[in-house]
């Protein structure tokens, strides 16, 4: 093939594909391209920011495109001009040079402008101004589900997310498996859920609707199906919603959410009218270092010596599979020596505190069935 | 568990059950077979250890490096063409042909193969062939250190592939990130597999790093001050500075890692004190200069196909070198935006956000400077010259993607989705691997003596430029879609198929891309006395390594070069044209590095110790590790390591090449 119809070539396959992007682009519906067609300041601030820095590189990158493909034509040896405008020991150009350091230095620096000043009015952990006060919404990434605690309601769920529209929503997160990332597009950026850590989000929609929500960070087998409906409702589907929460017969007491925490993939959605009191606090501070001593005492085990010794055993453990290794680290949980006899007082999800009902289940503290802790799988 | 445990980890359970990971594990003992029986049939063994296993030349070190890096990015390819099955197939009431565990397995292997034993091997490649040549030496400073950096790479990937035959690999991803690579999460050998190879090849190339680095201080030739030297060597000395610094972060962060998993310890543990983020931190610490250690001395290679191919010098010589030392200093403060969405706060997200953008600036202005090489220039549009277009086009794009990924709240709503995977893979494709490929086009001939063939070699251009926008352009959209990376299934309402689809294609097109490559070479072979080159310099190049003949003499230079100018052969071949003639060559006896196995054995030794790491044969571990001290102990006390040239040989050598070197 002609070299010269190369060149032509690489220009219209180059021109081809933005064209087919950008009718895809337009094409589609906005359910389709949520992180285009955002439902909610947060997101919508993003999407801006996306769309002013594509142009202000713009400034650079079309010069560039145009030179290479207009010097590539123009000065191509085949090119019968070619040989008078050759000047081989050409190198140098003091203007040029200025330019090309200053022209991207100026766009960085307006780029680092916006960067600067977007990084603190969009930071996660920024409330929203707004005169309906923030609805709380506490997050724990579990193998391999999403469960959601409205500590302000006392209600649960899992895999479903429901707020009011034009709310600010406060989440925290956290994870009581390996680290995943908690996004709904519709509504605007994410942020990790670890196993220890109580990160913070503040997202808002707009208006009604129903969007999808996932985790954006590999965390294992079932990880694929750690899907979630983020369901944005008018004031009155939000009540009624709640007391449909509320009707559920199931509770999250601890041991209950100890049977939810085992892995399981594709999770359906679950409700639970009833939260065990400071159960996302317990869950971060599982991990935390006295905790972990505590159940040393509680199963006679000399602290750091025995940990190092179990720590190797356990590593011979080594063809099970992670399902059963974690399963065992749960029922580990019920072996005798981990027990101490805890009373925990459910919050009831009904609006009125009289019908308050307290459980008192029989359960070992929350750190007994701790992951990342290997000692738990063989005893 | 036992210490003194014969078998370990092992049992007859370790061999791969579902039918595709048993194909996968029969290709390799295949493969693996095949190849040896054919050297046992052809004879060949005797000549495979004398003249390649046991060389310390860097050239043939080099093209070791090359075609295993080929091998592997077969097999990465095979991984990528699995994934991309699996995503086109695995929609809605499907499930794909992988499970979820084998997909995951898939992809951390894919990355894990691509990066360090494909674009590294490359890299390393590129440089063992050309740069010695470049700076008129006629070997490395530490040529037996660089056999056994070669070979620890080759263990480091053989140990990867033996996990698809015994046990299983890493599920966690190609930078494994704790606690989902803990002991409690992962308690297979999957990721030790992953610590081992890769910290295998890790020594070898933070040992190949310091090699280069010396190399380039101490034995360029006579007259070739820094400022003379070409600018691919300006931009491996960067890379090695980076390889010195960033790779014993790697090697700490992985032997912490198999702490964790082994002895029970807790740097990274979920509990007990375990700080994850600290891993994160770490890997990334490593991992973001590691980009930059691959890109630029591909921007080398550019660098001087651009200017040979435009016949004139590079434009702004002293901006480009600048301009790689600004981008390795900000290499190492910019590795905190892998992880916005960690949530460290806007003042630092801020601050990394805008160091990222920065590079932006130095990284422009080499494209630049480029694009001005071929101005007033008189441009051979051959096969090197069309990937450098491909890359400015596509580099480009994933330039500005970069930017947009820098802006922290706007990597909020496309951090870990196919977006970001779109934009890594067009930087590593287009930038690294198209450079690579245009230096092997470019280099060739230097090597072998003969050209490749120029129509195959377009071709494989044009599949791999309109495969690769077809695989990945689809992959940004469906980031703007809410696609994350890695999902193994996902539901049909969604949409994302189709776009899975076109990616498929593309990847389709990559695969015919890589065909031609391989057909450029067969066929190029069968032709070799046609496209014979017998002048040495077969593209009319500028620098050293045209001086001499193709294929270069084992000590390259029969007399050293003194260097007068930038681009020192294209002064001379100016003044020749001018009359003034050379004088004629007056040679001396020099010393070269004999052959050794101590390379070879130390390696072979290290994978012993990886592969008894990995199954917790610990007897195999101590053997593997007294075998490597103990074949280090007798290379040490061997004095006859050289042997001397004389002047009959060079002259012998010499005269049987059509070309005679300038003086």
């Amino acid at each position: 093939m002609n070299k010269k119809y190369q060149l032509i070539l690489l220009i219209l396959v180059f021109l081809a594909v933005a064209g087919a992007v950008t009718w895809y682009l337009v094409a589609q519906n906005a359910a389709a391209l949520p992180v285009l067609h955002p439902v909610g300041t947060i997101g919508e601030q993003e999407r801006w920011l996306m769309i002013i820095t594509v142009l202000l590189s713009a400034v650079v990158v079309i010069p560039v495109y145009f030179l290479l493909f207009i010097f590539a034509w123009k000065y191509r040896d085949t090119n019968p001009n070619a040989k008078h405008t050759y000047l081989p020991e050409w190198k140098h150009s003091r203007a040029a040079e200025i330019a090309w350091w200053l022209v991207p230095a100026i766009i960085i620096f307006i780029i680092a402008i916006i960067t600067w000043r977007s990084s603190h009015t969009l930071d996660p952990y920024r409330p929203i101004h707004s005169s309906v006060p923030d609805m709380n919404i506490q997050v724990v990434a579990l193998d391999w589900k999403w469960l959601f605690i409205y500590p302000d309601l006392g209600i649960a769920s899992v895999n479903q997310l429901e707020f009011p529209e034009k709310t600010p929503l406060h989440f925290h997160l956290t994870a009581d498996a390996p680290m995943n990332s908690f996004w709904i597009p519709r509504l605007g950026g994410q942020i990790y859920a670890m196993p220890g850590m109580d990160t913070q989000l503040f997202l808002i929609a707009s208006s009604t609707g129903s969007f999808h929500g996932l985790s954006a960070n590999i965390s294992g087998n079932g990880f694929a199906g750690m899907n979630f409906t983020a369901k944005s409702d008018t004031p009155e589907e939000f009540s009624s919603w709640v007391e449909a929460v509320r009707q559920s017969p199931n509770h999250l007491t601890l041991s209950a959410y100890q049977d939810l925490a085992k892995p399981s993939e594709y999770q359906p959605v679950q409700y639970f009218s009833a939260v065990a009191n400071g159960l996302f606090q317990d869950i971060v501070m599982k991990y935390m270092m006295p905790g972990v001593e505590k159940m040393f005492e509680a199963s006679g085990t000399p602290s750091m010596s025995g940990m190092q010794m179990t720590g190797i055993s356990s590593a011979s453990a080594s063809s099970t599979s992670r399902k059963t290794a974690s399963s065992s680290g749960v029922s580990s949980s019920s072996a005798p020596g981990s027990v101490l006899e805890t009373e925990t007082s459910v919050q009831t999800g009904s609006s009125s505190s009289t019908t308050a009902q307290t459980v008192k289940p029989k359960m070992k503290p929350m750190n007994a069935g701790m992951p990342g802790m290997p000692m738990n799988m063989n005893e | 568990m036992n210490i003194f445990s014969l078998f370990g980890k092992l049992s007859w359970n370790v061999f791969p059950t579902n039918p595709i990971a048993i194909g996968g594990a029969l290709t390799v003992v295949l493969s693996g077979v095949g190849i040896l029986l054919l050297i046992t049939f052809l004879g060949r063994w005797k000549w495979l250890y004398r003249e390649w296993l046991t060389s310390l030349d860097p050239k043939r070190i080099g093209v070791m490096y090359i075609i295993v890096s080929f091998v592997m990015l077969f097999r990465g390819g095979v991984d990528a063409i699995m994934m991309r099955t699996q995503q086109i197939t695995s929609v809605g009431a499907s499930h794909g042909i992988l499970s979820a565990n084998h997909f995951q397995q898939v992809f951390s292997a894919h990355g894990s193969i691509m990066i360090f034993f494909v674009a590294m091997g490359l890299t390393f490649g590129i440089i063992n062939v050309i740069l010695p040549l470049q700076i008129g030496a006629r070997d490395v400073a530490f040529p037996l250190l660089n056999s056994m950096s070669f070979w620890m790479f080759f263990g480091g990937a053989m140990l990867l592939n033996l996990s698809l035959v015994l046990g299983e690999f890493s599920t966690a991803g190609w930078l494994a990130y704790p606690p989902l690579s803990e002991l409690y999460y992962s308690p297979g050998v999957g990721v030790d597999y992953w610590i081992w190879s890769l910290q295998i090849a890790g020594i070898g190339s933070l040992l190949s790093g310091l090699n280069f680095l010396i190399t380039i201080f101490k034995m360029r030739a006579k007259g070739m001050t820094l400022m003379k030297m070409p600018v691919f060597v300006w931009s491996v000395l960067g890379a090695m500075s980076l390889v010195t610094f960033a790779f014993p972060i790697l090697t700490v962060t992985l032997a912490l890692l198999y702490l964790d998993r082994t002895i029970g310890t807790h740097f990274f543990t979920a509990g007990a004190g375990g700080n994850m983020m600290m891993y994160v931190n770490m890997i990334w610490a490593w991992g973001h200069p590691e980009v930059y250690i691959l890109i630029l001395p591909a921007f080398g290679v550019f660098s001087e196909i651009v200017p040979v191919f435009s016949r004139k010098r590079l434009a702004g010589y002293t901006s480009m070198v600048l301009s790689i030392f600004a981008i390795v200093f900000l290499s190492f403060i910019v590795w905190l935006h892998h992880f916005f969405t960690m949530g460290a706060g806007a003042d630092v997200n801020a601050f990394f956000g805008i160091m990222t953008m920065v590079i932006a600036v130095p990284t422009g202005v080499k494209i630049f400077n480029w694009i001005f090489t071929m101005y007033r220039g008189h441009i051979r549009l051959m096969t090197p010259m069309l990937w450098f277009m491909g890359f400015v086009v596509l580099f480009t794009i994933g330039g500005v993607t970069g930017v947009l990924l820098g802006v922290p709240a706007a990597d909020f709503q496309l951090h870990n989705s196919l977006f970001l995977v779109a934009h890594f893979h067009t930087m590593i494709v287009s930038g690294v691997l198209f450079g690579y490929f245009a230096g092997i086009m470019y280099w060739f001939p230097k090597i072998f003596g003969f050209k490749l063939n120029e129509r195959l070699g377009n071709l494989s251009f044009w599949c791999w430029t309109i495969g690769f926008m077809g695989a990945f352009i689809p992959l940004y959209i469906l980031g703007f879609m809410g696609a994350t990376r890695r999902l193994d299934h996902y539901s049909t309402g969604l949409g994302w198929q189709p776009l899975f689809i076109v990616a498929g294609i593309g990847v389709a097109i990559i695969v015919l891309g890589v065909f031609f490559q391989l057909l450029q070479i067969i066929v190029s072979i069968k032709n070799r006395r046609k496209n014979k080159d017998t002048t040495g310099d077969p593209w009319d190049g500028r620098t050293l390594e045209w001086s001499t003949s193709s294929p270069a003499p084992f000590y390259n230079f029969a007399v050293l070069p003194v260097v007068k100018k930038r681009d020192d052969f294209w002064r001379v071949k100016m003044e020749r044209e001018e009359g003034k003639e050379g004088e004629k060559p007056v040679y001396r006896p020099f010393e070269m590095p004999k052959n050794s196995a101590t390379g070879l054995l130390i390696a072979f030794f290290a994978f012993l110790f990886g592969f008894g790491a990995v199954w917790h044969l610990w007897w195999l571990l101590i053997l593997g590790l007294l075998g490597v001290v103990i074949t280090a102990i007798v290379r040490i006390s061997n004095d006859e390591t050289h042997f001397t040239v004389t002047v009959e040989e060079i002259e012998k050598i010499e005269s049987s090449r059509s070309h005679k070197q300038y003086a």
